[in-house]
């Protein structure tokens, strides 16, 4: 199956190493990817702020660029939110066949083991958008639960917003911080060496508190995870 | 009297907030225990998706008609014995009730818990004409005893602990009428039993009686109180003279839709199959006088907006508090009006218009994490009428941030600008600071910064692929 | 221009975006939730939510040894009551009718209420007096510290719907779930506040 990858402005420029990991897995569950070279930003960081006659453009891009394909993958809940929620709001129909990574693998594909392999304690942060606006469900964990070799520690409080919220973790930097802190006790608390979500937005956030504080978690997109293989490590 | 004039912006004062320890404390406990309570009956209620799906479709109904609906509600309530009075603002309510009261020859009242006239500064008013208004909810007591601010929609004094009510009602209820009892302890039963001593006299003589109202029913003129305490019964019932004060999005079209906002309210407020007591009364009951106010006080200005109408729909529940992560640290008086939390985010600014930094600031107070409009029993989607707030604000001002994003858009909308910044980044990681300037040092502050990869991932596909 | 006219007319500008031929009839009003319900025997139901409100419940045949049981735990002997309630209730009751109506501080000195009432409502543990003869004006079961109900078989149903339907608008209705509360400090529930205090509730 041929599926175009749209991997985000932040993945593309901050966490490269994510992208890799989808096609290395999409390519590895028998999928021909396609990195579309026209896309850049789906808008919402300007419509989350307010910026409509911003996003607008990006959005008119995204549709231009991703429209012709029959599957369009996006590792990042909020960017496929964004796509398929909050469009229409800007006058911008979006194409069919927008997926969030884990309901494209277990939904389209029909898989839920992976094959991969990873010998680590993990803990997984549901992030609000794919809890919330696209209900990706379980699907997370059951990806999660059929990698060999990995530990899956519940996160006490996993429901709850990490504070991130674009900018507002600029606009309210106190309220912020503290809900980066509850959510980083939490993380803490489970014993985890690694803390795994499906947005890396989200993972910056939470990550960067974990890196200042000196805790030892690593963070990783559930991507990298699902890429890891008994012969690649 | 304590007011929320004058309010400072929502990041200021919710830092504030956050700061203070004992303040997070109690908002924790409360909220985590409200939650719990209210997703375990709704988990019970079997159709709850279908009672959420008709109490919105009701509201709908009536805010699309509301013009009817008044004069339907007018109409069967003058010829049920009430007299119904309109009051476009704050100031006009505040007259109509005054003078009803004086016409009364009273100088005292007694209240039921009421956001209508919190709304309009009653309390305040009735003081500056000599007419004392004794709070009779046992939280409101504790908020009017304190000299304090409401900061639930619910439980006004959530953000108060029992040792902290306790030293008010120690020091503060003399002042009031009867004292406290001496060796008072900080046992919630036994606060609550200080309260009822405390109204008790006050309930028995009481001639005036102030409410707000839940529901008002168009087709047969009813109005609907939901309590726990029975102070609100007290209130409606022993008064020769009761008066409601009542916002005009109260209305429910006709007598069997409180078949469903019976369900939805207690569960999603309380977190009880039903609240303890429930008053209805139609017109003037039992030889009592009554006086309907209808409310507007910029109601009309929300339901002029086609997206910010929804806001209209509220039945003040509270349960969008209650799982807000922001309101749990930042507590209510950060939100500078009666209505805070999520729906206070949509409401305020709606309600008051972007009258100050307070209410710009307000759409922002979300990360729009969707938790409130999952909970929502009416389906105000808070998330969609807030995106429709931040547009506003924008709109006006804010060049800072406009050039600032103008400049974003130009490279986020740009693959060839994009890849151009990515590979500037590339070359500048080794530089990558650890403390950002300007208002990026908000995020520095308290989180590293990620160092940019030495390529982009469309470098490595453009190289690899 | 008067306050009505101009609200109403705020209204009607507002609605702007309302078709002119649109009727409130025309919005949907989707109603797929249940009005009735099948389960467990409404008695059991009602008893057992009444019971979670801490209300004190018992199943009985004969009500005036029922009400006489009642007030010797309490320790009770003179309570208010309605005209209506039927004189072979008030065997061991020493009466005192509601006719002409008794004085607030009076009704504060009582040691209770006993009454009929008109619906109950089983899966929310409610019990709804409509101030008909057996249960008189409000006041008369507000004020008193103890309220006994006397609940008929046939006066319960399963569902607030069923109850609902059952009800008349024009009458002053009051809704009793359990007894006075409140979660005022730190959301904890507190049984007793300014309602009656204690709430018992014979089921016929």
């Amino acid at each position: 199956m041929r599926v175009a990858l749209f991997l985000t402005c932040v993945n593309d420029t901050l966490f490269p190493e994510t992208g890799k990991a989808v096609v290395r897995l999409l390519e590895r569950l028998g999928c021909e990817v396609d990195f579309p070279a026209g896309q850049t930003c789906c808008g919402q960081m300007h419509f989350n702020t307010g910026y409509r006659d911003d996003a607008r453009p990006m959005a008119r891009r995204f549709v231009s660029t991703f429209g012709g394909y029959e599957a369009v993958v996006v590792p990042s809940g909020s960017c496929a939110a964004m796509v398929r929620e909050w469009y229409p709001s800007l006058g911008v129909t979006p194409p069919g066949g927008v997926f969030e990574l884990t309901e494209f693998i277990v939904d389209v594909l029909g898989v839920t083991d992976v094959g991969a392999y990873f010998p680590h304690t993990v803990t997984y942060h549901p992030t609000c958008h794919s809890l919330r606006s696209l209900k990706v469900g379980s699907r997370p964990l059951d990806l999660l639960a059929s990698v060999r070799g990995l530990t899956l520690v519940p996160l006490g409080g996993a429901e709850e917003c990490c504070g991130f919220g674009g900018t507002f973790a600029l606009k309210n930097p106190a309220v912020s911080a503290a809900m980066c802190s509850d959510k980083v006790r939490g993380v803490l608390d489970t014993g985890a060496e690694v803390l795994c979500a499906a947005d890396n937005s989200c993972l910056m956030h939470i990550g960067g508190a974990l890196s200042r504080q000196r805790t030892g978690v690593r963070v990783m997109h559930l991507a990298e995870i699902l890429a890891a293989t008994e012969e690649a490590s | 009297m304590n007011t929320f004039v004058g309010m400072p912006a929502f990041p200021e004062a919710s830092s504030a907030a956050v700061s203070d320890a004992q303040l997070r404390y109690n908002l924790r406990k409360a909220t985590h225990t409200i939650r719990a309570k209210r997703a375990a009956v709704v988990g019970e209620q079997p159709d709850w998706a279908a009672l959420r799906a008709a109490g919105a479709a009701i509201k709908d109904r009536t805010l699309r008609h509301l013009d009817v609906y008044l004069e339907r509600l007018e109409t069967a309530v003058t010829e049920a014995g009430g007299t119904v009075h309109w009051a476009a603002d704050a100031a006009e309510a505040n007259r109509i009730v005054t003078g009803l009261v004086k016409a009364t020859g009273e100088t005292e009242v007694v209240k039921v818990k009421s956001m209508a006239t919190q709304e309009i500064g009653l309390n305040e008013a009735l003081e500056a004409a000599g007419i004392r208004a004794y709070e009779t909810d046992l939280a409101e007591l504790i908020v009017q005893l304190g000299d304090d601010l409401p900061s639930h929609i619910l439980v006004p004094a959530i953000h108060r602990s029992r040792s902290e009510i306790r030293e008010i009602f120690l020091s503060k209820m003399a002042a009031w009428g009867r004292p406290a009892p001496a060796g008072l302890a900080d046992d919630p039963r036994a606060l609550a039993e200080a309260a009822r001593l405390h109204l008790r006299e006050r309930f028995l003589s009481a001639k005036v009686g102030i409410s707000g109202a839940n529901f008002a029913v168009a087709e047969t003129g009813t109005l609907v109180v939901l309590e726990s305490e029975g102070n609100g019964r007290m209130c409606l019932t022993l008064p020769e003279t009761l008066i409601s004060v009542v916002g005009i999005e109260k209305i429910v079209p006709t007598w069997r839709d409180l078949e469903v906002f019976m369900q939805l309210l207690p569960r999603s407020s309380t977190g009880e199959r039903m609240n303890p007591y429930t008053s209805t009364w139609t017109g003037a009951t039992e030889g009592q006088t009554f006086h309907l106010v209808l409310l507007d006080n910029g109601r009309t200005s929300v339901l002029a907006d086609e997206v910010g109408r929804q806001a209209l729909r509220c039945i003040r529940c509270s349960a969008c508090l209650n799982v807000c992560p922001v309101y749990e640290r930042a507590g209510g008086h950060a939100y500078g009006s009666v209505y805070p939390g999520p729906i206070g985010t949509i409401l305020t600014p709606q309600l008051r218009g972007m009258a100050s930094p307070l209410e710009e600031s307000l759409p922002y107070a979300s990360t729009l994490c969707g938790a409130c409009y999952e909970v929502c029993p009416v389906a105000i989607n808070i998330p969609e009428v807030l995106l429709d707030l931040r547009s506003k604000v924008v709109a006006h001002g804010h060049v800072g941030q406009r050039v600032a994003m103008g400049a974003a858009r130009r490279v986020l909308n740009s693959p060839r600008w994009l890849s151009v910044t990515q590979r500037s980044a590339g070359r500048l990681r080794r530089w990558t600071p650890r403390r950002l300037p300007g208002p990026l040092s908000a995020w520095s502050d308290t989180r590293d910064v990620p160092r940019p990869p030495k390529e982009s991932f469309r470098q490595w596909w453009a190289a690899n692929r | 221009m008067s306050s009505r006219d101009r609200i109403l007319a705020r209204v009607r500008s507002a609605l702007s975006d309302v078709p002119r031929e649109e009727n409130p009839g025309d919005v949907p009003v989707p109603r797929e939730y249940e009005r009735s319900r099948t389960g467990v025997d409404v008695v059991e139901l009602l008893v057992d939510r009444l019971t979670d409100y801490r209300a004190q419940v018992h199943e009985v045949s004969d009500v005036a040894a029922a009400v006489a049981e009642a007030l010797t735990r309490r320790e009770a002997r003179r309570l208010a009551v309605p005209p209506g309630v039927p004189d072979a209730w008030l065997r061991s009751v020493e009466a005192v009718h509601d006719d002409p109506p008794l004085p607030n501080v009076e009704l504060d000195s009582l040691d209770g209420v006993l009454t009929g009432c008109a619906v109950a409502i089983a899966e929310t543990g409610t019990i709804v007096l409509d101030a008909g003869p057996d249960q008189g004006r409000r006041a008369l079961t507000l004020v008193p510290d103890y309220h006994l109900c006397v609940v008929r078989r046939d006066q319960i149903v399963r569902t607030v719907p069923e109850a609902v339907g059952r009800l008349d608008p024009s009458r002053p209705l009051t809704w009793i779930s359990g007894p006075s509360a409140t979660s005022d400090i730190e959301l904890n529930r507190v049984e007793g506040v300014h309602g009656p205090r204690t709430l018992e509730v014979l089921i016929v």
